[in-house]
């Protein structure tokens, strides 16, 4: 039982930052209707940055700061650059520009940084905490620590500001957005900004875990995809949901089947995502659509 | 072009190239050079392609023919590719796992039951079009956005996937394999007449394609990725035919894995990560989405500006690659195909 709770208490770590990256593919989809496959890519070259910032002599903590606000500027500018002009396009259109964005993020960041892996530093210290005979990692308690940090401020960013307000305006109803007065194109951009910075915390989060190369987050894309699948779309809260969910299912499809092991532990999302849109389309918390023509 | 007002970029310009393609009609009114139309000038052009196709490996060094054939491999792959993404307007950010599968599929027939070569292709292109019509059945439920989801998840999920079943895949270290022997009558050299072959494939793939497009298959495809609604209205069946879509462009790219084992003579689950996939839909994109030109431009893309601009730096073809994707989305949706189209229609008629 101890070593039961002890794999959950591993996926609720991993599923943290799945949630967390989920949470900035949601954000972007509510806004703009878009499934950005560049997410991933641009929390890597965020992550990047925090490591230049590191290695450069700044202390972590002021490099995480910097890393955010540079991680914010640089998906509006994202938005306002590429994403911009394809706007209203038809989603083919939309998926291979983002396609082309993660090749083009990719390949940039190991044209700067070589392919080579790099060391990230650990901002927690390392130990755990003994409860009742599982030991919970400190990078555990943190990293669901920082998670959680983030969900309470995108929670008041949105439900408790004037800005907040104004971008639920916008992913509800973008017209009448506009006619309230709402300047739609900035809410979009200003979207784009916070699913970046969503997304960097993700990626900082990980870099210990995994190792800091340009490849890192394709891996993790995925699983944040099944999440936001799993909890819907359009639902941020099911998008922390759906992360934890995958997250513990995959540690323990991983730990007690034998078939799956460690090496194939990547099925588990692919399984997820097709489970969730056979059965359940709109995923555990979204709102079925219903199209007219 | 026509005056069409379509809200799709992707397809604004393929439409009337396919259409164009597929009856002769459109071409014929636009173009007209020395009293020859543009359907007999597309014969011309095609034919002069294939007798410089038939000529090349003669004069070439047998690198340059390695070289050749595999964008004749390619070129295969990109029309499966261009099947669905192009002319039924579907995605498919996966389709490196079928260029796998009909890999794998030839080489453990010739591996396991030493089935001789030319037997492998038909079976390994066999072997994808069922998988594809059986992962297509779940698939074409889904939205655009979801099945570009789902095919990237088989892409990654493949590779581990082939390294598990080691008895049957050779695991990480893959097979090696002879590679077919050139019959003793040809008199050619090995690399000449596997050239031969996956050039009479190539050839057999872009008829069999055409003929097809040319068909109410493709006039159905077409008119699904123009308009879903209108289509279904017009009695086209869009289950049916975006499954047999995906279906039959699993199967192209299951006969471009099949010949890539005979070119290569070997086989290994690195050589088919997600990058492979992404860098066919990159290659058909800047060749040209929806055009029978687009996936042969597309190949010799693939094929050499990796090589090229690798020495400039080793991401170089990445970023060339990401910033090309996006600058054709913006400015020429129908790719390099699509430009020459454009350049061919500004040459000042004779009527």
């Amino acid at each position: 039982m101890a070593g039961f709770l002890q794999q959950v208490v591993e996926g609720l770590g991993a599923g943290a930052i799945y949630a967390s990256m989920a949470l900035a593919l949601v954000l972007i989809y509510q806004f703009t209707g878009i499934v950005n496959f560049a997410q991933g890519e641009l929390a890597m070259f965020s992550t990047y940055i925090a490591w230049q910032c590191v290695a450069a002599g700044l202390p972590f903590w002021a490099a995480l700061a910097l890393t955010l606000v540079v991680s914010f500027a640089g998906g509006m500018l994202v938005e306002r650059l590429i994403i911009r002009p394809v706007e209203g396009a038809p989603e083919l259109t939309i998926v291979i520009v983002t396609v082309g964005l993660f090749i083009f993020v990719n390949a940039a960041a190991g044209w700067i940084w070589t392919f080579l892996i790099k060391d990230f530093p650990n901002p927690f210290p390392q130990g755990a905490l003994q409860l009742g005979g599982i030991s919970v990692g400190f990078s555990t308690v943190g990293v669901l620590g920082v998670v959680a940090l983030v969900m309470v401020l995108l929670y008041l960013l949105f439900q408790h500001t004037r800005i907040g307000l104004g971008m639920r305006a916008v992913a509800t109803n973008p017209s009448s957005a506009r006619l309230v007065g709402i300047r739609v194109g900035w809410t979009l951009a200003l979207g784009w900004g916070l699913a970046a910075t969503v997304g960097a915390v993700s990626g900082v989060l990980i870099a210990p875990l995994l190792f800091l190369e340009p490849n890192m987050m394709g891996g993790v894309l995925i699983y944040a995809f099944a999440a936001a699948t799993l909890g819907g779309f359009d639902s941020p809260a099911g998008a922390v949901v759906g992360g934890v969910i995958v997250g513990v299912a995959e540690t323990l499809a991983g730990a007690y089947v034998g078939f799956i092991g460690s090496d194939l532990k990547i099925g588990v999302p692919l399984m997820i995502i097709l489970g969730v849109l056979l059965l359940r389309p709109q995923g555990l918390f979204g709102r079925a659509v219903v199209e007219r023509a | 072009m026509t005056g069409r007002a379509d809200a799709n970029p992707a397809t604004r310009d393929a439409a009337p190239a396919t259409a164009a393609a597929a009856t002769g009609e459109a071409g014929a009114t636009s173009v007209r050079l020395f009293g020859w139309d543009a359907a007999r000038w597309r014969w011309v052009a095609a034919a002069a392609l294939l007798a410089a196709a038939l000529y090349a490996p003669f004069q070439l060094i047998p690198f340059h023919v390695f070289q050749l054939t595999m964008v004749l491999v390619y070129a295969v792959a990109l029309l499966g590719l261009n099947l669905l993404v192009g002319h039924a307007g579907q995605i498919s950010l996966g389709h490196g796992a079928f260029f796998a599968v009909g890999a794998y599929a030839a080489a453990i027939l010739m591996e396991r039951w030493d089935t001789p070569y030319p037997l492998t292709l038909p079976i390994a292109a066999a072997v994808a079009f069922v998988l594809g019509l059986v992962l297509g059945v779940p698939a074409m439920r889904l939205r655009g956005l979801y099945l570009a989801l789902v095919t990237l998840a088989i892409a990654i999920f493949l590779v581990p996937l082939l390294k598990r079943f080691e008895e049957v895949t050779g695991g990480s270290m893959g097979l090696t394999l002879a590679k077919p022997a050139p019959p003793a009558w040809s008199g050619l050299a090995e690399d000449q007449w596997i050239y031969f072959l996956v050039l009479a494939v190539a050839v057999a793939a872009f008829l069999l394609a055409g003929s097809l497009l040319r068909s109410r298959v493709g006039r159905a495809l077409h008119a699904v990725r123009d308009n879903e609604i209108a289509a279904e209205v017009m009695g086209v069946r869009l289950s049916f035919y975006k499954t047999l879509a995906f279906a039959w462009s699993a199967m192209f790219a299951g006969a471009a894995g099949c010949v890539y084992t005979w070119v290569i003579g070997f086989v290994s689950p690195d050589s088919f990560t997600v990058n492979l996939s992404i860098t066919l839909l990159a290659g058909l994109v800047v060749g040209g989405l929806g055009t029978m030109a687009g996936p042969v431009l597309g190949a010799l893309f693939v094929m050499f500006v990796p090589g090229i601009s690798q020495e400039i730096n080793d991401a170089a073809p990445g970023v060339i690659f990401g910033l090309l994707i996006i600058a054709v989305m913006y400015v020429a949706p129908t790719g390099l195909a699509g430009l020459a189209g454009r350049l061919i229609r500004k040459i000042p008629r004779k009527e």
